[in-house]
């Protein structure tokens, strides 16, 4: 079970990631949205969505720089494995404070507002419930790691994540003895992964950066 | 120089007479659906009065539109791209659907399941988003209806800027007029500047602004950078929709829905040519009150032999030339220049235009006798405030204006010495600077408003860009979803909309089979399926 959950299950909820986007995207174009329900009300959704996205935006960068950046990056640049853990943690809490104050206001929202609730699909709700379930783990980690601040935990999520990003075996050994928590996390997360592309998180991929540098006026000629 | 042309519109509020046939006709083809109840392409208001969405005019409210910042460049007035993305978590100049109207239904079946009673069983109103009662429907498209609401609501109206507007509340002063409103299909459009995705675009061979629905990701803020707010958020499919300017029938020559069923015979379609290279400097003019003439001024003239050749020269049909010497727009808004545009100060330079109503002579009844200055009533007595139509329709300046209405009464005066007392009296028309042939053509185009002079469309030219062959069998018109057939399966992995309407044309039973008819020029592949 184990070796599935930390060696197989990573890829895959990587490939159902990969291929259900894009073949969701090449099918399905219409269904690619980010949803929103502003337009039925807007009380509660800006200051919730504004807090729980700039959260997790946080919280997923830290994820992905502090565990796919290889250890000796670090230790090259002299921050030592114990410096950056209790950097992520404080980071990590009070970006996830922040995402969770948002989240909860955006599943009252979801829940208690009659128009919004009516519009609302199992998907919808599903999402939330999850987040909310992976971000409260998380949140519950740092608890859990205040009891090594030296960072060598640490260290075996990042190694674990190297390899399997890597497609190198043995990934699963770095996790046998960690606490469950951290376990946990790790799973729902590859959960979320697996079923992202049949929700509507998918429109993180369409963060419209090209925006930028785009000219204002957009002219199309028929094709020829 | 880039000579672009467009398909425009003029619309004769002289003419209007408010019967909303246009609302209906276009909400029964394109608006008919779960998700854009709400959402009219076209409506048509009661003015004085604050509109649908509430107050939509007032861009200090809503931010839409454009400005000018003090470098002489332009940008969106809800803020540059950077700012624009900074709102895509929540958008605080979007309207809610509360501002719009919180669409409706009535409990019908009450009336024939209700049990015996004394009093009449009665339908009441039941929101069609919630399923929940409504105890009272609170606005709509058209709630202002023949002055319907009170005055102190109805006096917030934008264009009663540098008004008094008291004396209007009064019954003997009070004036209406009525504004059927699309979308403008801009030159300079603030909801393609505004789409994060790049999913708005403006087609270069008529001009007509378009969602590409398969790439907008709904971030909203189109809905907010237009100040004319008529791009509407579908809160079901998560997509913004808009006015296509029926771009299917305009393809075939034939003329928008709206403009097809209108009764009044008060819309006009034709071709403009512009320079497209010119538009962002008459859209930056420093000066809101020069935009009428700015826009004027990009627009060329198809009866100059050096205009002809370019427009060939930038690939436009000759169809399309021909259409634009024949466009009954180019003669009302260039030659004759009784047409406007709607709210230039919002620097979108839009290109469905209006020709301002006349309407009686204010004090005539008080004294017996009609004020004139000259042959010509002082257009200064008129019963809609001449200012008021001017804040509409040329930012605020009077004197176009008064030349339009001017000319428009010139041409009744003198038609009336011409058919009725048999001597044309020309005096009338030096005034304002018209020519017997110019009102003939104006009173046969305006006055007639023969189907053949209204809609001037060339039809588009689809043999050259698409393979027909390759277009046979395919699946005709669709909700953006190109052929896939998977909104009508029972188990739907990507969340997809279920439709709810309309189903017996695309249920299984009678599809065509779509195997071989999406090659590589035909079909839905080249972008240009749905709305």
């Amino acid at each position: 079970m184990h070796f599935f959950l930390f060696q197989i299950f990573p890829y895959i909820a990587g490939i159902t990631l990969v291929l259900g986007s894009i073949l969701r995207f090449d099918r399905d174009p219409y269904s690619w949205r980010s949803k929103s329900s502003q337009l039925l009300r807007k009380k509660q959704l800006i200051v919730g969505s504004v807090l729980f996205h700039l959260g997790i935006l946080v919280i997923l960068g830290g994820h992905v720089v502090g565990l796919l950046t290889p250890i000796a990056v670090f230790d090259a640049m002299g921050i030592s494995h114990g410096a950056k853990q209790i950097l992520a943690m404080t980071a990590g809490g009070i970006a996830g404070v922040f995402c969770l104050i948002g989240l909860l206001i955006l599943i009252h929202r979801r829940l208690f507002d009659p128009r919004i609730r009516a519009t609302t699909s199992f998907a919808d709700i599903s999402v939330l419930f999850l987040l909310l379930a992976q971000l409260c783990l998380g949140l519950y980690t740092i608890t859990e790691s205040m009891n090594h601040l030296d960072g060598h935990e640490m260290t075996k999520f990042m190694n674990w994540a190297q390899h399997i990003v890597t497609l190198r075996g043995g990934a699963d050994v770095y996790l046998i003895d960690v606490a469950p928590v951290f376990k946990a996390h790790i799973t729902l997360g590859l959960f979320i992964v697996f079923i992202w592309p049949f929700t509507r998180l998918v429109h993180v991929f369409s963060a419209p950066i090209g925006f930028i540098t785009r000219p204002y006026q957009v002219v199309r000629k028929r094709a020829r | 120089m880039k000579i672009r042309a467009q398909i425009g519109m003029v619309l004769n509020l002289d003419k209007c007479i408010g019967c909303h046939t246009c609302s209906v006709t276009c909400k029964n083809v394109w608006t008919s659906r779960q998700g854009v109840e709400y959402a009219w392409f076209n409506n048509v208001e009661t003015k004085p009065g604050v509109g649908y969405p509430k107050d939509w005019e007032n861009q200090d409210k809503w931010n839409g539109g454009w400005t000018r910042k003090n470098n002489g460049k332009i940008e969106p007035k809800q803020g540059g791209r950077w700012r624009i993305l900074a709102k895509i978590f929540g958008n605080p100049d979007m309207p809610e659907i509360d501002d719009y109207y919180e669409p409706f239904t009535f409990d019908y079946d009450h009336l024939q399941k209700a049990p015996e009673s004394k009093a009449q069983p009665t339908a009441r109103p039941r929101s069609l988003i919630s399923g929940q009662r409504m105890e009272k429907i609170q606005w709509g498209p058209n709630w202002e209806e023949i002055l319907g609401t009170e005055f102190e609501h109805r006096r917030k109206d934008y264009n009663f800027k540098d008004i008094e507007e008291e004396m209007y509340g009064q019954f003997e002063n009070t004036f209406m007029m009525y504004l059927p409103r699309l979308c403008e299909h801009c030159l300079n459009p603030t909801c393609v500047a505004s789409c994060p995705s790049g999913s708005i675009y403006k087609r270069e061979e008529d001009g007509i602004v378009l969602i590409d629905q398969d790439k907008c990701r709904g971030w909203r803020m189109c809905v907010s950078g237009c100040p004319y707010k008529k791009i509407y958020y579908n809160w079901e499919s998560g997509k913004a929709e808009k006015c296509t300017f029926c771009y299917p029938r305009i393809e075939n020559g034939d003329p928008t829905v709206c403009s097809e069923t209108c009764v009044g015979r008060i819309r006009y379609l034709g071709v403009m040519l512009y320079d497209a290279d010119a538009i962002e400097e008459a859209a930056s003019v420093e000066d809101t009150g020069d935009l009428y003439q700015a826009q004027c001024d990009i627009f060329l003239n198809p009866h100059d032999p050096e205009v002809v050749a370019q427009a060939r020269k930038d690939g436009i049909p000759d169809n399309m030339i021909e259409g634009a010497k024949n466009s009954p727009i180019y003669k009302m808004a260039m030659e004759w220049k009784v047409a406007f545009p709607l709210h230039p100060e919002y620097r979108t330079l839009p290109m469905v235009w209006y020709i301002p109503p006349l309407s009686p002579i204010q004090n005539a009844a008080e004294q017996g006798k009609i004020a004139k200055k000259g042959i010509m009533p002082d257009l200064d007595d008129m019963r809609i405030p001449v200012k008021y139509l001017a804040n509409l329709l040329t930012a605020g300046r009077v004197d176009p204006i008064k030349l339009g209405l001017g000319r428009m009464m010139a041409m009744r005066a003198y038609m009336r010495t011409k058919l009725i007392e048999g001597e044309p009296d020309t005096s009338i028309l030096d005034e304002v600077g018209l020519t017997p042939e110019m009102v003939d053509d104006m009173y046969k185009i305006m006055a007639l408003a023969n189907y053949e002079d209204r809609y001037v469309i060339p039809t588009g030219h689809r043999e050259e860009t698409i393979d027909a062959y390759g277009e046979s069998g395919g699946c005709g018109f669709s909700f953006g979803n190109g052929c896939s057939t998977h909104s009508n399966s029972d188990i739907d992995l990507f969340e997809s909309q279920k439709t709810t309407r309309g189903r017996s044309a695309s249920g299984k039973d009678n599809r065509v089979n779509t195997l071989f008819s999406q090659g590589k020029s035909g079909g839905c592949g080249s972008g240009s399926c749905g709305c």
